[in-house]
């Protein structure tokens, strides 16, 4: 049954794409797609996937900033409802109409127990239809931050999910695997054609897309194939038997710049790789200073970020391809500025004289936690650390783990010391300080603070700036947040990663700080 | 023979059931898998509700029990990963690692063997020390550095030499995937498509690197044996011609104990095919494997694992009963010891 329909969908999809001038991408990266349910699984690689079936009502173009897409316009109407104009004459690839239903479904759909993006949504109360073109969202507040978050929310058929039974999303408990694993139904620029999870996938052009007057010269058909091993990735994109790769190790950027015919795009990426420190507990648990914290005192944190040579990490460890940050958070972030980008000189003597004044003047040992396959170099960071560290007395004990290791310890609060990424989905700084500042209230907030850092003045910053909608007065609570925060050294920043991009001259389309390709912008020559 | 078949078949239970505790066990050392589960925004609680959801909070001994009493039907649960049937996904992924197991073991065989002949023969030649040097390569080099290798010379280099030479690019190998593939049934076959069989040669190659070496140091080293013996100096007395006496003599002895080795590394080429997989982006059981690893998605591990042990158990099985069939003295051996007992 559901062999006929693929083969029905197929043979329609190849009558449609004309086989003249099929301009095919081949692409690939170091890990698939989870899923095709769009609210399964909120993970990177599969949102690059989905995005491309998918469409939200909100969009991010290549410069980051929000555009429309299934919405063309969105306004507060009142404290608690933002109305959302719909765009008119949009298709399913399948060629039935979309309205504002299919909003209300899917927004209902990410709200139910299983969605992994509910969080995204956490202030949303009810969707409501007003006409087919017109949605309004209620939330439980004012919500200034709704259309970001919007962005990652994609829009599915639905009387598709009705038809195959997929009104909620796969759940880990259901024994069966669902319609939606493997099948899609979106209003995107490509539909599924063959989909064999870590194998293969190939998307071609959805010929109903309403975007196809504006996008025109995009690649009728996406071959994607997940290569772990990084050499054989960049061996197959140097014998052209791939056009584009997103994942090219640091170390062979080089390469793939001497061979002609080949490309990069380099672009910050929106994550920052910082260290964090237990400044909250009495004691150490991973450190020979017994009844009291050393990380406690702030200038022995201060001594610490002074004397971490972030030049010798971005030239050395990461060939350049990191921007040394001030803050948590990467340029493109609401609320980033250039004054709180900017870092403190590396100054050992400083340093130094800042250890001797603390009644630590001979150091003391302690156990950095560190995972050795999540970030760009991630391990190499840590064990040059150590030796920066060491200048000042600081004796380390580097633990590196692998990230399934590594993530749970932090979260059992079981490490004084340990390495850390952050990305911002939204883009906007209130995400940052309520997953890494607010105290840790082992509920909603401060979930990922494992600094046991706590400031009442900051918490209450961060709650003010969730209701606040004049963006101008936000903004202002955002710049104090920052300056709080900045100055309690409870994380020492690092850098933002740089990602780069690697293609065949053949392909022109713009890089995204998200790091996830969208291959509507893509041309081919 | 009764009674020996009986106690082989319960020492083969006996090592199942206890690799499976093991891995098992193990599996609660892997890591969590919650946190790859859910995104970065989950609450605790969310993450608490999954893990009970998931029956990973209950106490490991149940846990287990639990295990064995869906693996006796099949059941291995669904991946954390990919939310589908372990099953099913063994099952995609079985084909290819047994027609690269096939083709490795094949040319490992088709080469080893006449190799191991030649070089015992033709003693203190220029030719055959030059191919014991390069056995010695093989036999010391790394799967995943000969794998490399070879990509680098018949993937990426050879685009340069071709384009030189004006051939067409089309004589440079894929290094990665299966090229393409026809389903035979639920069975994807890389066996009978030009594209499917050019993707084979490097893989198998990389694979049948190691055994092949393997072979032709055994094969030579049980040939210059065997032609040491009297029997085969009778023969050369006998006036019989050199292929006589080389190869239905010589070599027919010689096999036995290499079929014996051959039977045994054939189960190490399907849990050792995880590094070429790997290499060769080849989408067979290894792979997966790997990926289950990174994600600490127990459920494919541990089947992975109880099937490789499956495997293992009875092609040892086999090979212990086979032995015993072929080998008439092993046959003499047991009845007189039958015969005095009584």
């Amino acid at each position: 049954m559901r062999f006929s329909r693929l083969l029905i969908a197929t043979t329609v999809a190849l009558s449609l794409a004309s086989p003249l001038s099929a301009k095919t991408l081949r692409w690939a990266s170091v890990g698939d797609a989870l899923t095709l349910d769009p609210h399964a699984q909120n993970e990177g690689p599969t949102a690059a996937m989905n995005q491309h079936i998918y469409d939200p009502l909100i969009q991010r173009d290549p410069s980051l900033k929000k555009i429309p897409n299934l919405a063309l316009s969105w306004k507060p109407i009142a404290p608690t409802v933002w109305e959302f104009k719909l765009r008119p004459n949009v298709k399913f690839s399948d060629g039935t109409p979309f309205t504002a239903d299919d909003v209300v479904f899917s927004i209902t759909r990410v709200l139910s127990p299983t969605s992994d993006f509910k969080t995204y949504l956490a202030s949303v109360k009810e969707a409501k239809a007003i006409d087919p073109l017109t949605v309004q969202l209620i939330t439980d507040g004012p919500n200034p931050i709704l259309p970001d978050q919007l962005t990652n929310i994609f829009i599915m058929s639905k009387a598709w999910s009705e038809k195959n039974n997929v009104t909620k999303p796969q759940s880990y408990k259901d024994k069966e695997e669902t319609f939606a694993v493997r099948n899609a139904m979106g209003t995107g620029p490509f539909m599924v054609k063959q989909r064999d999870p870590d194998i293969k996938t190939v998307l071609v052009k959805n010929p109903n897309y309403w975007g196809k007057d504006e996008f025109k010269d995009y690649p009728d058909e996406l071959v994607y194939t997940p290569i772990k091993e990084p050499a054989t990735r960049v061996a197959a994109l140097i014998s052209g038997q791939l056009d584009f790769v997103l994942d090219v190790q640091l170390q062979d950027v080089a390469r793939v710049k001497q061979t002609p015919g080949l490309k990069t795009l380099e672009s910050a990426q929106i994550r920052a790789i910082f260290f964090g420190l237990d400044v909250g507990s009495p004691e150490l648990k991973y450190s020979d200073v017994k009844g009291k914290n050393p990380f406690a005192d702030k200038r022995v944190r201060e001594a610490m970020y002074k004397a971490i040579d972030i030049n010798a990490i971005k030239t050395k460890v990461m060939r350049n391809f990191a921007s040394p940050a001030g803050i948590i958070t990467s340029q493109g972030v609401n609320g980033w500025t250039k004054e709180l980008g900017a870092r403190p000189p590396y100054d050992i003597a400083g340093a130094k004289k800042l250890m001797a004044d603390t009644g630590y003047p001979s150091g003391f040992k302690v156990t950095l936690d560190c995972p050795n396959d999540r970030y760009n170099n991630d391990e190499a960071i840590c064990q040059a650390v150590v030796g920066m560290l060491a200048q000042i007395g600081i004796q380390i004990d580097l633990q590196a783990r692998s990230k399934t290791l590594h993530f749970p310890k932090l979260q059992k609060k079981d490490s004084s010391f340990y390495l850390l990424g952050w990305g911002v989905p939204t883009l906007d700084s209130h995400y940052v300080f309520s997953f890494m500042y607010q105290t840790n209230d082992g509920k909603k907030n401060g979930s990922w603070n494992f600094t046991g850092y706590s400031d009442p003045k900051l918490d209450a910053l961060v709650e003010k700036m969730a209701q606040e909608t004049d963006i101008e007065k936000r903004d202002g609570l955002i710049a104090d947040a920052w300056k709080i925060s900045r100055e309690s050294n409870a994380y020492l920043p690092l850098h933002d990663q740089v990602i780069v991009w690697s293609m065949s001259d053949k392909v022109d389309m713009p890089i995204f700080a998200t790091d996830s390709p969208y291959f509507r912008y893509a041309k081919m020559k | 023979m009764l009674s020996f078949l009986v106690s082989r078949l319960l020492q083969a239970a006996a090592v199942m059931i206890a690799v499976s505790f093991l891995c098992f066990v193990l599996f609660n050392f892997v890591g969590d898998p919650i946190n790859n589960m859910v995104g970065q925004e989950a609450t605790p609680a969310e993450r608490a509700e999954l893990r009970h959801q998931l029956g990973l909070d209950d106490p490991v001994p149940i846990q287990f029990v639990r295990f064995l009493g869906n693996a006796a039907v099949g059941n291995f649960g669904k991946s954390y990963r990919m939310a589908r049937p372990v099953e099913q996904l063994i099952i995609e992924r079985l084909p290819a690692t047994l027609e690269l197991v096939f083709c490795g073991a094949l040319l490992a065989l088709l080469l080893g063997i006449p190799l191991g002949v030649l070089t015992a023969l033709r003693r203190d030649t220029w030719d055959t020390r030059a191919v014991m040097t390069f056995s010695l390569a093989g036999v010391a080099m790394p799967t995943f550095v000969s794998g490399i290798l070879l990509i680098y010379i018949f993937s990426v280099e050879c685009t340069g030499w071709v384009a030189w030479l004006g051939l067409p690019t089309g004589l440079c190998l894929p290094s990665f995937g299966r090229g393409e593939t026809v389903k035979i049934g639920w069975w994807s076959s890389g066996l009978f498509t030009g594209a499917g069989l050019k993707a084979l040669i490097l893989p198998s190659a990389t694979l049948a690197l190691f055994q092949m070496t393997l072979v032709l140091r055994l094969v030579r080293s049980e040939m210059l044996e065997v032609l040491r013996t009297d029997y085969i100096k009778f023969a050369r007395a006998r006036g019989l011609t050199n292929r006589a006496v080389h190869f239905r003599h010589a070599l027919k002895n010689t096999l036995l104990p290499v079929i014996t080795v051959i039977g045994l590394q054939i189960g190490g080429l399907i849990a050792f095919s995880i590094i070429t997989e790997t290499v060769f982006q080849w989408p067979g059981m290894g792979q997966l494997f790997i990926q289950s690893v990174q994600f600490a998605d127990i459920p494919v591990m541990a089947a992975y694992l109880v099937m490789i042990s499956f495997f293992f158990v009875t092609i040892n099985l086999i090979v212990d009963l086979t032995y015993a069939v072929i080998d008439p003295r092993l046959r003499v051996d047991r009845a007189r010891a039958v015969g005095n007992a009584h």
